[in-house]
């Protein structure tokens, strides 16, 4: 196996703005791109620390994004108050299942299952692990696409918050869990952006310069 | 190539002034033969030369490294106007509404924020605001300075911040994700009322359709390259 060439191992830096190499000058230093004039680095500065302080904050506003109601409705049949989950619940109920399984996987599942992405990436690249670097590149680029999705739920509310204002009759006003809920979106969204993927194939470079000779020589 | 700050880098590829020169052949311009770097794996690579509708993919990580959309100046900033047009729509019109014992109640998309608002509940009606109102016709106005600027043949100073703001502006707007929150709202409400849908609704179903038209033609690589294309009938 050849190692491979990166801008790293040659030394040069690649704009993360319009693509333009640039090279390295010798002292080190700053250095801005010379087409567009962007501060360059050859890594995200502080990538794993950030990617890791935004994905624990998100896990923690998980709890109560999921815990508080999100929506509260009052009629003249009473009130109600529902979570996450009770209104993916009363969709399904209400035979509309197609939409439940949508809401769910949305607002439940892609949050949990972005978190649990995001801390695969984190503790495999910290392991300077060589192993299905594509499957996580992959993997990456699944849950920059996703993230955006889980918004759903907090439109729900918007919507039905405004529409629904008759009073005596009915009213749905959005819970505390919303803000919670809209947090947990945006700081799983800011995660996977300072997660830098071009971490995950740093390993594959020093992995074969250490066992160049090792192995085949 | 002017180069600010002190700074001491330069430009890797000699020939760069030479190749940008070339962009007015039919098929757009080449990257063809110069050495790129992936963008998510940091693989260094020769650019292949692209026909029109090609795309390259990064040989280790299969992120996209490059397109060749037809005519993608003129066709982006086409569908951006449409989407500005749509957008206007979306804005001042009812998105959807309700009836229910004989009242019938319409709300606006700046209407739902305000509501929000008023319920005490800013902060999520400040996330609502930027992600549905505030970000993307901040994307699509700059999107649309950026196009404009290149078909001038006239880049100003600000280029490569717009350029910076329109692609970090991107993933944060959600206008069709709200679209799927107005259908499930709508369906939650159906059993109990009936459900009025709005122009601005429609507006929105379309203008997703032209914003990912527009996406596909966009081309960012041709912002940088395309010098001569302005001059071009």
């Amino acid at each position: 196996m050849r190692p491979a060439v990166t801008a790293l191992s040659l030394g040069l830096l690649s704009c993360h703005v319009c693509g333009q190499l640039a090279r390295q000058p010798i002292g080190g230093g700053a250095v801005r791109c010379p087409r567009c004039n962007v501060p360059l680095h050859s890594r995200r500065p502080r990538s794993v620390s950030t990617t890791w302080a935004l994905t624990l904050a998100s896990m923690l506003l998980y709890l109560p994004a999921n815990l508080l109601p999100i929506m509260e409705t009052s009629s003249f049949l009473g009130s109600q108050q529902d979570t996450i989950l009770s209104g993916v619940l009363f969709l399904w109920r209400s035979g509309s299942w197609p939409l439940a399984a949508v809401v769910f996987f949305a607002s439940v599942m892609v949050p949990l299952l972005k978190v649990i992405a995001l801390l695969h990436l984190l503790l495999s690249v910290q392991r300077r692990s060589s192993h299905r670097m594509l499957q996580r590149a992959r993997l990456y680029r699944l849950v920059e696409f996703v993230g955006r999705w889980s918004m759903l739920d907090i439109y729900v509310i918007v919507i039905l918050a405004a529409l629904v204002r008759f009073q005596g009759l009915a009213t749905v006003q959005a819970g505390p869990a919303a803000l919670a809920f809209g947090g947990v979106v945006v700081l799983t969204m800011l995660a996977a952006m300072s997660f830098d993927p071009r971490l995950i194939w740093d390993a594959a470079s020093a992995r074969v310069a250490e066992g160049e000779e090792g192995e085949h020589g | 190539m002017a180069n600010a700050n002190g700074g001491k880098a330069w430009a890797a590829d000699e020939q760069e002034a030479g190749r940008e020169a070339r962009s007015d052949d039919p098929h757009g311009p080449s990257w063809g033969g110069r050495l790129i770097a992936c963008h998510e794996c940091d693989l260094l690579q020769t650019a292949p030369e692209l026909d029109l509708h090609q795309s390259a993919r990064c040989v280790r990580c299969e992120a996209l490294l490059l397109r060749n959309p037809v005519d993608s100046l003129e066709r982006t900033l086409a569908l951006a106007a449409a989407a500005a047009l749509l957008y206007v729509l979306a804005n001042f019109n009812p998105l959807v509404g309700i009836e229910m014992q004989g009242i019938r109640v319409e709300v606006t998309l700046f209407g739902a924020v305000q509501a929000l608002w008023g319920d005490g509940m800013q902060a999520v009606a400040g996330l609502v605001f930027a992600t549905v109102i505030l970000f993307p016709v901040l994307e699509l106005t700059m999107l649309m300075a950026l196009l404009i600027q290149v078909r001038l043949g006239r880049r100003g100073r600000a280029f490569p911040l717009l350029f910076r703001l329109v692609r970090s502006l991107r993933p944060w707007g959600m206008i069709e994700v709200l679209l799927l929150g107005m259908l499930v709202s709508l369906v939650k409400l159906s059993h109990l009322s009936s459900v009025i849908l709005g122009v601005a609704f429609w507006a929105i179903a379309a203008l997703i359709i032209v914003l990912a038209a527009a996406a596909q033609s966009f081309n960012p690589a041709l912002l940088w390259e395309a010098r001569g294309t302005g001059a071009r009938a």
